[in-house]
């Protein structure tokens, strides 16, 4: 409706008047009339011409496309660039006019295009509303209008024959609204049906708190931070279901998007939903903790670090007290070992010795990974190497019998000989097993009766030294043992494990557990007890010595009572391992522990 | 699924857990639904299942393809022509007429013995009433086209709008709440607390994921059991079933110009919706003296209960005419029916702009208001005499169980928070300051004159501002005087640190200082001793009791932690506002 050519449309291509103003550019020298017709231009997207003027020839596209920094320059400096257009049909630039801008201008806005086009002229009727004298048609009446139709009449005869045979009713009264009445005029509570005594009522839906208010106290509202925390919640876990959000005022709150859904929800629930009566623990947390002794009246036991040894450059693997509580020995892994006041550069690398408890002078053992010496030691301190026995495997622990007599030593081998008992005063060993009991971790001798007390990976097994029998196998009910401790009375054996509990073993009891203790957080590396006070502890990674109080009575009725009263804290962890092995003193309340941070505390 | 869907909806049945739940499942422990054999087979018992029947061949009429194991029992006789088998054949032989017929003659089917059958006594139908109502509520705000049929909303509309009309009669609302969601009221209807939900009235944006033939199966249950208890509940007010207007409220509401609005039949539903008009009753009222109770003499610690009993009624009483005497207006803005339904449920008189709504009893420029609610910021030609507020007052009010203090609720104002009235704060929980002043209001206490001398100091203070940033000063420089101590304790002890490892380097230099009388603290020292016990003993615990323990604690830390959220939230608001008040004070001298 424009006498503009439209540069914009692919219909018509080029084929109106000339426009007063000549465009400038290509366009203007020649006139490129392309003759592909009314198609998509993107067909000639791969091709390097655009279609065909009037004689066949092609028409190419511009040699070259623009790029970004071509497209820049042009927008700096051409001030005509915000009104050039690329011609679809040809790839040539056009400038619009003036009145062409009009035009694009017009229709963004939503107008006509013409100018002088009115959309608001006054309407003329087709017809006019006045009533004329002459009708717009003059036809007759048919005559079929004035006879009575025979079509009907059979239907109507159909019809009257239908109600006659009472094949048709009549149309009953239809009941729109429900009739309500005194549904519960004789109330019988007792004709309950079976069913519903066991009726469990839908519980009802939470009732809502400040935070659903429109306008709720300031503090119920999201900060920023929570807001998106909360939209990146599962819709599952999220503790609130909505956004708490604030009106200034009741005119201002829309619609609640999710009401409907709610409803639906809450039908869902009601149907599909398993009742189930559930009993709600209601318990006082304070009646679930056990009433214990408090341990400020099972005294002593030993509660303040007192002393630190140092010397160790690295871990202190072991460490053992001599009868006489006058000597503590402690063994690391740079090969050093030293005595409780004085060092002493011991080479090698030790593992863990004993001191022999029966003997007048004290004598250390230590080992070497391939060779045991036995160390004699005099009042003046001096060391005479006083026994060596050769293992072909690193030994992993020894321990002494009561009288000093006899020693056994493991060694890791798993398949072959782990454990050898030495006979000092013969100066021979032999193997007290057969055939190998699997992968021994600790041995230990029975206090008082002639038992040898083996624990291998999950189980501790009791053999009698005399009859060279198995007596009893204790079930641990841990992973992996790490350690182990007889009580002197002999009827109790304490067992840490590396998946970090302390199992007590009551041998008169059972051969399970009598109490599983997890104090420790991490793995337990050692145990003991004390010789003369109802005392025992455990070292752990997590850095801490647990020190706990184990009566045992004498009454065989009774079981005994364990109550941990201290947490010994003071050695670092280091490489992920915490104390490394525990010790008590042989008289006093006082305990000695080596950890990885290379030293040896004393606890009183 | 087998199991017949809308049977189970109006029969209320439920699946069950099982005990064991591998052993029901053949082994499996994948997640099933499972009910019980007596339900279904209580199922097939229902005379409704034959109406079913009726309608459509398989028995859940419009559940999943599959069927149920039950329609093929033996001793039911299969009609062998069901209606939508009879129908579909009519429409496809283009015969209207019998088509027409057949719709008039659709079998239906009664809910009333379900309903008693559910519900063997009325109380137990109270019990179950929230839902009920809420769905109607719900429906009775749909379009008229799509979603159901006409008759449901229309039938929920009404019973909507009977029950409202009893809770205004018997003027049992107690709690009103509004919330994001939609309008929260809780009435007490035979000591039974009902709560229901209104959405607000918006036109609703219907979700594509919401099975309507299931809202649709419930809500036909519900009409059926509102309208027996709204029968039962009108019956025991003595008043009319379905409810008439007191024909002298009905004289009143006459247009005077005659000009008929409708016919009466037609704008019955109106007029009785708009809550403005009391109820016909069939007994005439013969203005009942408040029926004192008897006294029995009583003693020791019944007589106080009963005090405290009696007590409870006054303060209910009083609470139940709460706006008697007042007259409200309602501006065109205001949600109207809400408004209406909370004045008029304690005793006060409400009208609105007479376009508005059919039931105006009086017009805008009547003396006799006493408060005009509104929901602009400001009107421009306002009439002295009456207060006008916001239309939280009213809410806020009813909560509070007395007239609130209007000055808050001016138009234009920023409005005080609205609680919820259902929260009651336990020991522990956090309590909105809001909360508390309203308590003390409750209390007879005047927080008002303390918040007041509260700002006046305020003011002092801020008079008083160079005193005050000394003062701050001071402070800052005592704590920055404990840094220092701190600073040197620390750096003590590292030196400390550093000559012990220096000492431990040498061979034990074993050097003696004197030592510091230290003060300890006896309780503190108590308190840290009990605390080790506990932990040891806790140390101790079983492993079940362990967790547990763990558990519940976990709990009451969290929740612990949420009040002190909450509680530091409230004061960094309350501090960043005193600032922009302080700001503002400033920014108006300057």
């Amino acid at each position: 409706f424009s006498g503009i050519p439209s540069p914009f449309s692919p219909r018509i291509p080029w084929n109106s008047p000339p426009s007063p103003h000549p465009f400038p550019g290509v366009f203007s020298l020649q006139d490129i009339r392309n003759t592909v017709g009314n198609i998509p231009m993107e067909w000639y997207q791969d091709f390097p011409h655009v279609g065909y003027d009037l004689d066949g020839k092609k028409i190419y596209k511009p040699l070259r496309s623009k790029d970004e920094l071509d497209l820049f320059l042009e927008k700096m400096e051409n001030p005509e660039y915000w009104r050039t257009v690329q011609d679809p049909q040809t790839g040539a630039e056009l400038c619009l006019s003036e009145e062409q801008l009009e035009l694009v201008q017009r229709l963004q806005r939503g107008h006509f295009g013409d100018v002088n086009f009115d959309p608001y002229e006054p309407s003329v009727d087709f017809f006019t509303h006045e009533v004329r004298i002459h009708p717009v048609t003059n036809r007759p009446a048919d005559k079929r209008s004035f006879i009575p139709s025979l079509v009907e009449k059979e239907k109507v005869s159909k019809l009257v024959h239908a109600i006659k045979m009472g094949w048709i009713q009549p149309r009953k009264p239809r009941e729109s609204t429900p009739t309500f009445y005194d549904l519960w005029a004789r109330e019988e509570p007792d004709a309950v049906l079976g069913r519903h005594k066991m009726h469990v009522p839908a519980p009802k839906m939470p009732l809502p708190g400040h935070a659903e208010s429109y306008n709720p106290p300031p503090e119920f509202l999201l900060s920023p931070e929570e807001e998106l925390a909360w939209q990146q919640q599962e819709p599952s876990e999220r503790r609130l279901a909505f956004l708490p959000r604030r009106f200034p005022s009741l005119r201002a709150v829309p619609a609640y998007p999710r009401f409907i859904h709610e409803r639906f929800e809450r039908c869902l629930d009601l149907y599909l939903c398993p009742r189930q009566r559930k009993m709600r623990v209601n318990v006082d947390p304070e009646d679930l903790i056990p009433k214990l002794p408090r341990p400020r009246d099972l005294q002593p036991f030993p509660t303040t670090q007192a002393l630190i040894y140092r010397g160790h450059s690295s871990l202190v693997r072991t460490i053992s007290v001599s009868p006489s509580g006058q000597w503590l020995v402690s063994a690391g892994d740079a090969g050093d070992m030293a005595r409780q006041g004085r060092l002493q550069g011991v080479g090698g690398e030790g593992r863990d010795f004993g001191i022999s408890p029966g003997s007048q002078s004290q004598s250390h053992l230590h080992c070497h990974p391939e060779e045991l010496q036995g160390d004699s030691e005099d009042q003046d301190l001096a060391c005479i190497p006083f026994l060596s026995l050769c293992r072909s495997q690193p030994v992993t622990q020894v321990t002494w019998h009561g009288k000093g007599d006899y020693w056994a030593s493991v060694v890791r081998n798993p398949g072959g000989r782990q454990v050898l008992i030495h006979q000092s005063s013969r100066r021979w060993s032999q193997d007290p097993f057969r055939r190998s009991p699997g992968m021994i971790q600790c041995v230990r001798f029975h206090p008082l009766r002639p038992y040898f007390l083996v624990a291998s990976q999950r189980s501790v097994r009791i053999y009698n030294l005399l009859r060279q029998e198995l007596t009893k196998k204790l079930q641990s009910n841990c992973q992996w043992i790490s350690s182990m401790a007889v009580h002197p009375g002999g009827d109790n054996v304490i067992c840490g494990s590396y998946d970090s509990k302390l199992a007590w073993f009551d041998l008169d009891l059972s051969t399970r557990p009598y109490r599983l203790l997890r104090h420790h957080g991490r793995a337990v590396r050692s145990v003991a007890f004390h010789r003369r006070y109802p005392l025992f502890a455990s070292a752990s990674d997590d850095g801490s010595v647990i020190v706990c109080h184990g009566m045992v009575y004498n009454d065989l009725l009774q079981n005994a009572l364990l109550v941990p009263l201290k947490v010994l804290k003071g050695h670092a962890p280091t490489l992920d391992l915490g104390v490394l092995d525990v010790a008590f003193h042989p008289q006093q309340p006082w305990i000695f522990s080596s950890g990885a941070d290379g030293t040896v505390r004393l606890y009183t | 699924s087998l199991v017949p869907r809308r049977l189970c909806i109006l029969k209320g049945i439920y699946p069950h857990e099982p005990k064991h739940k591998k052993k029901v499942n053949k082994g499996s422990t994948a997640p099933r639904t499972f009910y019980l054999l007596k339900d279904i087979k209580f199922l097939l018992h229902e005379p409704i299942v034959n109406k079913f029947r009726e309608y459509k061949v398989s028995v859940p009429p419009e559940g999943p393809p599959g069927g149920c194991p039950g329609p093929q029992s033996p001793h039911v006789p299969l009609s062998p022509q069901v209606f939508v088998r009879k129908l579909r054949k009519a429409y496809g032989k283009s015969e209207w007429g019998t088509v027409e017929r057949l719709k008039d003659n659709k079998p239906t089917y009664k809910l009333d013995h379900i309903v008693k059958e559910r519900y063997p006594t009325f109380v137990d139908a109270l019990r179950d009433l929230d839902d009920a109502l809420s769905m109607c509520f719900l429906f009775s705000t749909f379009p008229r086209t799509g979603k159901c049929h006409v008759q449901t909303v229309q039938l929920c509309r009404r019973l909507a709008v009977e029950f409202q009309n009893f809770v205004i009669a018997s003027r049992s609302l107690r709690k009103v709440f509004l919330s994001i969601k939609g309008i929260y009221y809780q009435a007490e209807v035979l000591g039974q607390p009902i709560t229901w939900v209104t959405p607000y009235a918006f036109a609703h944006d219907h979700p594509t994921d919401v099975d309507y033939r299931v809202m649709a199966t419930f809500t036909e249950f519900y009409t059926t059991l509102l309208g027996f208890v709204n029968f039962r509940l009108y019956q025991s007010l003595n008043l009319l079933y379905p409810p008439k207007i007191d024909t002298q409220t009905e004289d009143e509401l006459k247009p005077a110009e005659g000009k008929e609005y409708a016919m009466d039949s037609e704008s019955y539903l109106e007029r009785l919706s708009a809550l403005s008009s009391s109820l016909a009753r069939a007994v005439a009222p013969a203005h009942e003296d408040e029926v004192e109770m008897d006294e029995f003499p009583v003693e020791g610690e019944t007589a106080e209960l009963m005090d405290a009993k009696k007590k409870e009624q006054e303060a209910l009483e009083k609470h139940k005419k709460l706006f008697e005497g007042l007259r409200f207006f309602l501006n065109r803005e205001v949600p109207r029916e809400p408004l209406a339904f909370v004045i008029r449920c304690f005793g006060g008189q409400v009208s609105w702009d007479k376009s508005l709504c059919i039931g105006a009893t009086y017009d805008a420029s009547d003396p006799s208001i006493t408060h005009h609610i509104i929901d602009r910021p400001r009107l421009d030609k306002q009439v002295v005499g009456r207060y006008y507020l916001q239309p939280q007052w009213v809410f806020d009010s009813v909560n509070a169980k007395l007239c609130l203090p209007v000055a808050d609720y001016f138009p234009g104002l920023l409005l005080p928070p609205h609680l919820s009235p259902f929260v009651t704060e336990k020991e522990g929980d956090y309590v909105p300051p809001e909360k508390l002043k309203l308590l003390a209001l409750q209390r007879g206490e005047n927080p008002e004159e303390e918040s007041e001398e509260e700002e006046e100091e305020e003011e002092e203070e801020e008079e008083e501002g160079d005193n005050d940033k000394e003062e701050e000063e001071e402070e800052d420089e005592s704590e920055k005087e404990e840094e220092m101590k701190l600073q040197k304790m620390e750096e003590q002890k590292m030196e400390e640190q550093k000559t012990q490892s220096t000492q431990s380097k040498k061979v034990l230099p074993v050097k003696v200082t004197a030592g510091k009388v230290r003060l300890e603290d006896k309780q503190r020292l108590e308190q840290e001793q009990q605390q080790e016990e506990k932990r040891l003993a806790i140390m101790m615990m079983k492993k079940r009791e362990k967790y547990l323990y763990k558990k519940i604690m976990f709990g009451k830390k969290r929740k612990i932690r949420e009040a002190n959220k909450l509680a530091e939230k409230r004061k960094a608001h309350d501090a960043a506002l005193k600032e922009q008040k302080k700001k503002n004070k400033k920014a108006r001298q300057a």
